[in-house]
């Protein structure tokens, strides 16, 4: 769809950013140390802390991915954010206060403390940019997708315009700007998603009388798009879709159902009949014909498993495993993102890390409670865009007003540099503490250290505008999904095993972390995912050449993790212990 | 006021964490193979109207909630 620029929409945006940037200005502007850069001098306060978790992880994934899933294929988007919640409780209860202790700039001290080895400095930092590129695509991705309705510049004019904020947040001040970013974004996030919710509970649902019928988008191959057959203008564009055909029995007669209670609203949904969207995409020597077809659904069968992960209904048992697979990287992935485990060297304690934990359970527990409101509430607003899956929460909010409309996609732009923001800090910090001063023995003063570290956040940040660009269109939950297998994979093994197994080795270690990172990637490259929508395959063709039985690698590599772990510590000595 | 060296940091959270984490371990196990195993019962709608799906999945994010909650007073005087 066509969206009209809003001028409002564009003076809250930039205002917006501009506090942003010149929050991180004014923050920058003292004289900064390695300790000052990498971890705020460990002197954030937990409660600031803990809302900095949910602002740093609370991502386009979760925002914008989430709600969209649970628009276009109901409950199976909202298993996501279980999934994402409960992985904050292994960070809770198995990792934070070890990691607050043992680390001082990056995963990779954390692991390596007992050790003092290069390999583990190396494998780790490897493994860190491996993940932080995985999870940057699907924020930049999210970015490109929300400039074009909220500015009317193309997608690439997006990821660029992230790409060089979040830059400037992080080479200005580090750590320290980039938690008060998140603290702004992610206390602006929950508040304003509480607001929507409000307004969806209040509005109620709302029977449509429109004929739905199917519409055809044609993007030739010079680039021109058309509807229907006709060139696509503002005039004529696909018509918004998502809407309410019948209203439950005991509304009989009535348009709407007014006010509801959240538990009256979910199931007032669950017994009213909705029209979803089915795209299906078919390419001829004329173009890309992607037909999008109404179809009469159920409340109640929109609202069980399996309307996105067809492994539950299918009867399959390589699509089940798939979707266990998942969920299992899921629940391991979060307590292994580098750019989350940072977090806990801006605290000054291990009590502060717990403490910090439980206001980042609340605040992102409480988040994905709305997640569903905001999801459904956007399935049935009548504003979903049939061809954008990931702008399903910001034209949710068009629907109730163009204020709203722009106050939601700024955040949603904030909640991108949020996360970008942490994920080049934990980039940079690999590179320029972990490869070049640990691993490659430079030494360097305190001020080269923030210099070096700074030109790694620069480079990081073109890499991450490129891939935004290049994975143009995917969902951006599952990209994260990725990011998640990688981490839990790679990360995961070894961080338990060096808390809870003494026979630990640094061998034991390089291996595991190894292992993990390159199976998950050689699993994700020969999935059946990656050559349908990375290659270009058919799902046919895609399904036939895949060379792994299913897509997500987790449930293999997170214990082929631990088992390498075991059994290369079992050959080798154990390192005598330091001091 | 100095920080416990790592390994007693480890244990000592070990053994309220690891309770509490197999705990919640046991619960998204749970729903995980209730909706892998038997799908069809997460249909059933025992909450006021809403169905098992959606009530123990919020259950899910509200017992992280509580776990924490009790994991920070007990542990909050160390």
């Amino acid at each position: 769809m066509l969206h009209q620029t809003s001028l409002t929409a564009v003076a809250i945006f930039a205002a917006f950013v501009l506090g942003v940037l010149g929050l991180s200005f004014y923050l920058g502007r003292k004289g900064q140390t390695a300790s000052g850069y990498y971890a705020a001098h460990g002197q954030i306060h937990w409660f600031v802390n803990g809302i900095a978790f949910a602002g740093d992880y609370l991502s386009a994934a979760s925002f914008l991915g989430i709600c969209g899933m649970i628009a276009f294929s109901g409950y199976d988007g909202f298993l996501y954010s279980i999934g994402f919640l409960a992985g904050w409780v292994v960070a809770l209860f198995v990792i934070a206060e070890p990691i607050k202790a043992l680390g001082t700039f990056t995963f990779a001290d954390a692991l390596d403390r007992r050790f003092n080895s290069r390999g583990i400095k190396l494998a780790v930092a490897i493994s860190t940019l491996v993940v932080s590129v995985f999870y940057l695509i699907p924020q930049m991705v999210g970015a490109g997708a929300l400039i074009t309705p909220l500015l009317g510049l193309p997608h690439a004019a997006g990821v660029i315009l992230v790409g060089v904020a979040v830059t400037l947040i992080v080479v200005t001040a580090g750590m320290v700007s980039t938690t008060w970013v998140q603290f702004i974004k992610g206390s602006l996030l929950v508040f304003f998603c509480g607001v929507l919710t409000v307004l969806i509970l209040q509005r109620g649902l709302v029977e449509s009388a429109d004929e739905p019928a199917p519409q055809v988008k044609t993007v030739r191959p010079d680039g021109t798009v058309l509807v229907d057959g006709l060139p696509q203008s503002a005039t004529h564009d696909l018509r918004p879709v998502g809407t309410i055909r019948r209203l439950p029995a005991r509304f009989a007669g009535a348009a709407a159902t007014g006010p509801l209670r959240p538990l009256a609203y979910l199931a007032a949904v669950e017994d009213s009949t909705i029209v979803t969207w089915t795209a299906k995409k078919h390419i001829d020597e004329s173009g890309t014909h992607t037909t999008f077809t109404p179809v009469e659904r159920s409340g109640a069968e929109l609202l069980k498993p399996g309307g996105k992960f067809k492994g539950l209904t299918s009867g399959r048992l390589a699509d089940r495993l798939d979707f266990a697979s998942l969920m299992l990287a899921l629940f391991c992935g979060t307590a292994s993102l580098p750019h989350i485990l940072i977090r806990y060297y801006t605290v000054k304690d291990a009590a502060a890390a717990r403490k910090s934990t439980v206001v980042g359970i609340a605040a992102i527990g409480v988040f994905y409670v709305l997640t569903l409101f905001l999801g459904l509430g956007a399935m049935t607003s009548g504003a979903l865009d049939p061809a954008e899956e990931n702008m399903a929460a910001p034209l949710l909010a068009k629907s109730f007003s163009t204020t709203l409309f722009a106050v939601i996609s700024a955040i949603a732009f904030t909640t991108v540099l949020g996360t970008v923001s942490g994920l080049i800090m934990a980039g940079s910090g690999a590179v320029a503490h972990d490869l070049v001063e640990n691993v490659c023995g430079v030494r360097m003063t305190d001020h080269e250290k923030v210099r070096v570290g700074k030109i790694a956040a620069l480079g990081l940040g073109v890499v991450a505008m490129a891939l935004g660009i290049v994975f143009r269109g995917f969902n951006v939950s599952f990209l994260v999904g990725w990011a998640f297998n990688i981490a839990a994979s790679a990360n995961l093994p070894a961080l338990v095993m060096l808390l809870f197994w003494p026979r630990t080795t640094r061998q034991g270690i390089v291996a595991a972390v190894t292992a993990g990172m390159v199976g998950s990637l050689a699993w994700i490259l020969l999935s059946a995912d990656t050559f349908e929508k990375v290659y270009g395959y058919t799902r046919e063709a895609a399904a036939a050449s895949a060379l792994v039985p299913f897509s997500q690698p987790g449930l293999v590599t997170i214990p082929l993790g631990f088992l390498v772990l075991i059994i290369v510590s079992l050959l080798t000595r154990p390192a005598a212990p330091r001091g | 006021m100095t920080e416990p060296p790592p390994e007693r940091t480890a244990a000592a959270a070990s053994r309220l964490g690891l309770f509490l984490f197999w705990v919640y371990v046991a619960l998204y196990g749970g729903f995980m193979a209730l909706v892998l195993v038997r799908p069809d019962l997460l249909s059933w709608r025992p909450f006021g109207g809403v169905n098992l799906a959606i009530a123990s999945g919020i259950g899910l994010i509200l017992a992280a909630f509580v776990l924490a909650v009790v994991y920070m007073f007990v542990r909050a005087d160390r």
